[in-house]
């Protein structure tokens, strides 16, 4: 423990973790999303995982109330939020309790002894006060009283209540971060001036308790280090930070625009995939057109609807609302119309953890509806490449006329990281298959010979009047049809048409070793963890390990077993209990697949994956 | 200006598929009576699109010679207001039937109601399951003997009328199946409504619930039980035009003009276009007399008026034009 005022140093840093946790009232989220902002506008890379309970406000000081909010910063290439932290920042004991796992041994924690009462440490089962009972003695500890700093430092500020002062002791904590990794305040003042804008008091109480954090850091010589971390090296272009969900429906807004079509979402609330509408609702400006729905199968079928009459048309949900759209997802397929489904995945089965990340919902994706009806599905696989797939989603159903289902999960949706801008004009064409004027013998479902893609007819043109359903149609008139050796023939062309997408997708590419001894296979989210393990591994001198990630799941990409046979072993990692890899067998089942799953809620942590990769290599 | 819409008849408006609805039905009353009314809408026929769910009504689509969609069981209304909300220009009408709207998709029916967007819902009430061979449905009578109720239905019925009007049905219309003239006029009505316009077809099913309206809709009674009312003038019913309807405290009450010194003014002049349901919920709940016409009709302010005011408000308060504006705002840093 250190106890000995220490002479201020400064110290160079590739990278550092960083971990705020308190009640999940505290306030944690926009102190840890206030830091990776500032950090990132001083030019590090940045990736961020929030970790929050399901409740909005869970009971006081309790063990599950506990919200967390992990920042990885660095000089280097960040691909994740990484596991084990450098600093833990502990608002209360429960915080204190439920993460002092993941602090590395040595390692700073700081904590407002204030919230360590007798109440609250029997909230968090603590039987003796860990602040005295040297259960501490492997860490460094700041001990810092936080709440009454805050009380004291406010005051001269006339208009606040007791319940406002006590809740800006996060920026006090901030403040204090703030000067031991050598950030400015400014950044988070400027917000401050912008989001309170009609509340002068709340602007001065917070800047004064972020500035008196900062200084006390500064000037009671309370802290043991102090670091800097200098600006990583990136490619060179203009960034911003974005989230994994700002990126998904910005990617839709390029599409729309390139298109030319107008952007339609129907959607029904659900956790984690809702800032998807909450970012689409405000941009109106563009003509976005936006329908909250009773619930999720309005949301799908609404959008089934605008995209009849024309709309580049979406829904968005998670888990459970995915089971309830299935069914009109099927209609949209049988129909041939173009629709995307966002499903950003959380914990299941059933209501399952709504706040954690999982990849379970892929063979929902792939056969979560009845008869036989395959449509496209990609994956995200990065909070910033939200935004491409989310384009490359709208571009495929619109080129092929069919859904397409985009798979993200709350680990990407939620965590950020920078984003080199995109704009529009230099994203790739879309095309369509939109058909204004009809001709002798036309029907609806002529089919372009390439793609298989039918023709789009829209409400409003005329001589083109037809109707569509879900019944199956005759291969050539499109009117309805019993005939069995139709329905066999219809049957194959949908899926044909979708196993065709395979000439228009890019290849799947291999990083680090191009052949070798062992392949480690990942699809969406896991990219970051698994691309840093198998970087670590490579930079220890383990150059036989590739890594090939996959963001297309149907089709596979066509050069798939290419790759494959060019490693003696295959292990494919997910955070379910083995879902892609059951789809690999269906496709490439000449190859033995060795699997690493994990289904806790959690990302893969660093370790766990290089154990497991150096026990296959040797 | 716009283009004149070209005159149409109501051949133009036949597809070329055959009519498979079983012989009797009123079914087929229902799609003349639409094919006539719509020559007489002005609208151009490539504007029209009829959406449907399941059911037997939800065939009605293929039948049209207009842009349709036979959807999925209930869902109807959401999908007809996706393609509103797409393209306002269009005139969009649900077919449902009362299994389709009040139980699988109850949901939908009175949250399409409550939005109050600009389309025209049809809603084929045989008070049976009509599809899937003879089952009670959520407005078949309690003791009503069918294939899922052997021994009598358990389950009290809904009143289409009612939860319209309890989820704020801005217009609401009942017509019975047998008499196309009026339904005619009816979906004309309809269609000029600007707003969510409801109308319930008394629809006889000859297969599994044949006769349920008879009492009142049988050609040699129907006058004297059914009053089809019309707004601004006195619901005055009746074969010898000598019933009427007054107001009796809080209920409404069936006298006979002449009797009891009762004249023609004391009738109660209909008014479909109050903002207050009250008077239409009564005369919705009627039994005897059976009422028929347009109930309720109050102008309101629909989703797409709103919708629209709020985007061009929002266009005009923002500097976004293309959404390059957007990424490249607020907080971005340049790397060299």
């Amino acid at each position: 423990m250190i106890t000995a005022k220490e002479e201020v140093k400064q110290e160079q840093l590739e990278a550092v973790i960083i971990r705020f946790v308190g009640d999940s009232g505290d306030g944690m989220q926009l102190t840890g999303t206030q830091f990776s902002d500032t950090s990132a506008m001083f030019g590090n890379d940045v990736a961020t995982f929030p970790n929050y309970p399901a409740e909005i406000r869970a009971p006081q000081g309790s063990l599950y109330g506990v919200s967390g909010f992990q920042v990885h910063i660095g000089s280097v290439e960040i691909s994740t939020p990484g596991d084990n932290v450098d600093l833990l920042v502990a608002m209360n004991p429960a915080g204190l309790k439920t993460n002092l796992h993941a602090l590395k041994p040595g390692h700073t924690v700081i904590v407002d002894t204030d919230a360590f009462s007798k109440k609250n440490l029997e909230k968090a089962l603590y039987e003796s006060n860990p602040l005295e009972d040297g259960s501490l003695e492997n860490y460094r500890v700041i001990e810092v009283a936080m709440t009454s700093l805050t009380k004291e430092s406010l005051k001269q500020v006339e208009g606040l209540d007791n319940k406002s002062i006590t809740r800006s002791k996060n920026m006090f904590a901030l403040g204090m971060v703030y000067w031991m990794y050598d950030r400015s305040p400014e950044y988070t003042i400027d917000f401050f001036n912008k989001k309170f804008k009609s509340k002068p008091q709340i602007i001065e109480a917070n800047t004064k308790v972020l500035n008196a954090g900062f200084y006390f850091a500064e000037t009671l010589e309370l802290i043991p280090n102090a670091y800097t971390i200098a600006p990583a090296k990136m490619e060179a272009g203009t960034y911003r930070i974005i989230m994994g969900n700002t990126a998904t429906a910005w990617g839709f807004l390029a599409a729309a625009e390139k298109s030319g079509l107008e952007l339609f979402l129907g959607s029904y609330p659900i956790t984690p995939a809702s800032d998807i509408l909450h970012e689409l609702v405000k941009h109106k400006h563009f003509g976005v057109k936006t329908l909250q729905a009773e619930d999720e199968i309005a949301g799908i079928t609404s959008a089934i609807g605008a995209s009849f009459a024309g709309d580049l048309a979406i829904t968005t949900t998670s888990g459970p609302g995915l089971a309830l759209k299935g069914e009109a997802l099927g209609l949209a397929m049988m129909i041939e119309l173009p629709l995307v489904v966002v499903d950003v995945q959380r914990g299941g089965p059933s209501t399952g953890l709504p706040t954690k990340t999982e990849q379970s919902d892929l063979l929902q994706a792939m056969y979560g509806r009845n008869g036989e009806s395959p449509i496209i599905v990609i994956a995200a696989s990065t909070p910033a490449n939200c935004f491409d797939y989310a384009y490359e989603a709208a571009k495929l159903t619109l080129e092929h006329m069919t859904p397409v289902l985009l798979l993200t999960d709350g680990y990407i949706a939620n965590g950020s990281a920078p984003w080199k801008i995109k704009s529009v004009e230099n994203m790739p064409e879309i095309k369509n298959n939109v058909i204004k004027e009809g001709h002798e013998n036309w029907h609806p479902y002529d089919r372009n010979e390439e793609s298989l893609a039918r023709n789009w007819a829209i409400p409003g043109s005329s001589g083109l009047e037809h109707r569509v359903g879900g019944l199956e149609k005759d291969r050539v008139t499109g009117n309805v049809s019993y005939i069995p050796d139709n329905h066999e023939f219809m049957t194959k062309i949908r899926a044909e048409k979708v196993k065709r997408v395979q000439n228009y997708i890019p290849d799947l590419e291999t990083e680090f070793a191009q052949e070798g001894d062992l392949l480690v296979v990942g699809w969406g989210g896991t990219y970051g963890s698994l691309h840093s393990a198998v970087k670590q591994m490579n930079d220890d001198g383990y150059s036989n390990i590739g890594f090939a990630h996959f963001n297309y799941i149907n089709p596979l990409p066509k050069n798939t077993a290419e790759i494959f046979k060019k490693f003696k072993k295959i292990i494919v990692c997910e955070l379910n209990s083995g879902q892609f890899v059951q789809v690999l067998r269906i496709n490439h089942d000449e190859f033995e697949y060795q699997q690493l799953n994990k289904v806790q809620g959690l990302p893969f942590a660093n370790l766990e994956l290089t154990q497991k990769f150096k026990s296959l290599v040797k | 200006m716009e283009a004149a819409v070209k005159e149409y008849t109501y051949k133009d408006f036949s597809s070329d598929q055959e009519v498979r609805w079983c012989p009797g039905c009123d079914d087929y009353v229902i799609l003349r009576s639409m094919q006539k009314a719509l020559p007489e809408m002005g609208v151009k026929k490539e504007d029209v699109v009829f959406i449907s769910g399941i059911g037997c009504s939800s065939r009605f689509p293929y039948y049209m010679d207009t842009y349709g969609m036979h959807s999925i069981h209930g869902r109807a209304p959401a999908v007809a207001s996706g393609v509103k909300l797409a393209n306002p220009d269009l005139s969009v009408w649900v077919i449902t039937g009362d299994g389709d709207s009040m139980a699988i998709g109850g949901n939908h029916f009175i949250h399409v109601l409550r939005r109050n967007l600009d389309l025209n819902i049809i809603l084929f009430n045989n008070e049976i399951y009509g599809l899937t061979k003879g089952q009670f449905s959520p407005t078949s009578l309690v003791g009503q003997k069918t294939k899922s109720s052997p021994y009598g239905n358990t389950q009290p019925p809904f009143s289409a009328g009612e939860l319209a009007l309890g989820a704020q049905a801005r217009f609401f219309a009942r017509i019975s199946g047998n008499t196309p003239k009026e339904m005619t006029q009816l979906f004309i009505e309809a269609e000029k409504f600007k707003g969510t316009s409801l109308i319930e077809v008394l629809q006889n099913c000859p297969i599994f619930n044949d006769g349920c309206f008879t009492k009142f809709t049988d050609k040699a009674v129907r006058e004297d039980q059914m009053l089809y009312v019309e707004h601004g003038k006195p619901m005055i019913f009746g074969k010898e035009r000598n019933k009427g309807l007054v107001l009796n405290g809080l209920k409404l009450e069936t006298v006979t003009i002449g009797e009891n010194n009762i004249t023609e003014q004391d009738v109660l002049v209909h008014n479909a276009k109050l903002e207050d349901p009250t008077l239409h919920q009564m005369l919705v709940r009627l039994e005897y007399p059976m009422v028929t016409g347009i109930i309720r009709s109050f102008d309101d302010v629909t989703l797409e008026e709103r919708e629209d005011a709020l985007t061009e408000q929002v266009k005009s308060d923002s500097n976004f034009t293309k959404t390059d504006d957007l990424f490249f705002s607020g907080d971005i840093y340049s790397v060299f």
